[in-house]
């Protein structure tokens, strides 16, 4: 049976959407899977050193579960967000979900490749100090150089 | 229960940590010898089957008790 191989698109910046890439890609890897992420525009966020910055948000987002009704201009209110960010991340452990950081090393650990858009990095200005060593830089034809070979190809 | 040659406990912790440990967890053991987990997140039990169906390693024992879930898993050889 030959390796089946797993292509995640990471595209969004925010504590929750970040959950998604590194758990499916954790566990695909737990199973056998060869998995690569290409991390591009808002996405690189994920690749950042520390992680403490990201931040969830319930503007834009009337599915977020809140503990009491609110009105979204006083959602808008400044601190608003990283209250928002905190009690999160207080559930978050409190249900023994694992940390980003900590399923961004598990990635790491299992071998998944995970790929920078060098475009969106030169666009933002970032340097390359500025991520977790672990990554490589490419472009989408890198990335399709993998994902066409894939099983599973998903973009979040 | 039978003895096993490693234990696992992975109560409170949550999807997809169970099964990222018990991956880890088979990595110390030889082929054909048993891993027992033990784990709270009743999401669990259909990860284990999958798990163990995907990945060859067999599921041996399944069972629940006071909101605990108990997994045996034999190493594929």
């Amino acid at each position: 049976m030959s390796t089946k191989k797993l292509a995640i698109i990471a595209t969004k910046g925010t504590l929750d959407w970040g959950y998604p890439p590194f758990i499916l890609a954790s566990t695909a890897a737990a199973l056998g899977y060869e998995v690569q992420i290409f991390f591009t525009f808002y996405g690189l966020q994920l690749l950042r050193k520390s992680l403490n910055h990201l931040k969830v948000t319930s503007i834009g987002n009337p599915g977020m579960p809140m503990p009491m009704p609110m009105p979204v201009l006083l959602q808008a209110l400044p601190g608003m967000q990283s209250m928002m960010t905190v009690m999160m991340k207080q559930k978050m452990k409190s249900k023994g979900v694992a940390s980003l950081e900590d399923l961004r090393s598990l990635c790491a650990e299992a071998d998944v490749k995970m790929i920078g858009c060098q475009m969106t990095v030169d666009l933002f200005g970032f340097s390359p100090s500025d991520f977790i060593p672990e990554i490589e830089m490419g472009g989408a034809a890198t990335f399709f150089e993998f994902a066409g070979e894939s099983d599973i190809c998903l973009f979040m | 229960m039978a003895n096993c040659d490693k234990e696992l406990d992975a109560r409170g912790l949550n999807c997809p940590l169970p099964i990222l440990r018990t991956k880890k967890a088979l990595n110390d053991l030889t082929g054909g010898q048993t891993l027992r987990v033990v784990a709270t997140d009743p999401g669990a039990v259909k990860d284990f089957q999958a798990f163990a169906k995907q990945t060859g390693n067999e599921l041996v024992e399944s069972g629940e008790a006071n909101g605990e879930f108990t997994f045996v898993l034999r190493k594929k050889a």
